[in-house]
């Protein structure tokens, strides 16, 4: 037998109507990619379950209030939620969200590793942090997006919904972070390969 | 020139919520009434 796939729109239709098992199948299906977006910003389990479940009360307010215009989009709405409370998050605690080690701090962090092949760790570990230091220069619209889609497996459309732009501006963000990224490597001549 | 791609370092993978923050949601959701009046949104919550 098939299993059939109810899209969130007809969920969140039942949901409108009593339905509350339509909420538990549209948490359970959206909750791995909302809890790992706040997860990336917030970077603490306890804070993240707050953030999640403040998300998920102004949803349930929202659409038992029957103030939710149904377009399709209902995991952009909700990622768009949960962003805007991340914010609120860091406004209240004036905190950087998007903090780095120094470089001392990786470097002294990869020699206490003792795993065996270490010098191959060591190496893959040494490129993944000159990678982040790289994205970390690049101009704050280009981080955003790049992280979003490298990091967080975003699509362009759910990006552009997060950052209110269009998709056209979303690509051509990602389209000069890497053009930029390239520059700097050439610049300095890096070399990021194992 | 080459795609340049690294792991994720920071969200593992299926990183989820904590089950007592599913079922308060779910409970609060079946305990939340909400009406609208001329006079304004009421929010109700049943024991």
């Amino acid at each position: 037998m098939a299993n059939v796939v109810i899209p969130d729109a007809e969920l969140v239709h039942n949901y409108i109507n009593g339905d509350e098992n339509a909420l538990s199948i549209l948490i359970k299906r959206h909750q791995s990619k909302i809890y790992g977006f706040i997860y990336s910003k917030v970077t603490d389990r306890d804070i993240s379950d707050d953030i999640f479940q403040d998300t998920f009360i102004k949803v349930i307010k929202t659409l038992k209030s029957n103030s939710y215009n149904e377009e399709g989009k209902f995991l952009p709405w909700v990622m768009r939620i949960s962003h805007n409370l991340i914010v609120d998050h860091f406004r209240r605690n004036k905190k950087m969200p998007m903090h780095r080690e120094t470089e001392e701090f990786s470097i002294f962090s990869i020699m206490t590793d003792n795993s065996p092949n270490i010098e191959s760790r060591i190496i893959t570990e040494q490129v993944e942090n000159d990678l982040q230091r790289l994205i970390e220069e690049l101009p704050d619209d280009q981080k955003e997006v790049l992280q979003m889609r490298i990091y967080q497996d975003l699509s362009f459309k759910e990006i552009a919904d997060l950052t209110g732009v269009s998709i056209n501006t979303a690509l051509g963000r990602m389209r000069y972070a890497l053009m930029n990224l390239r520059k700097v490597i050439e610049k300095n001549k890096i070399i990021l390969t194992n | 020139m080459a795609k340049i791609y690294s792991k994720k370092p920071i969200a593992t993978p299926n990183m989820l919520p904590k089950k007592e923050t599913i079922d308060f949601l779910l409970n609060y959701s079946k305990a939340l009434k909400i009406v609208k009046t001329q006079n304004g949104t009421y929010e109700s919550i049943a024991n």
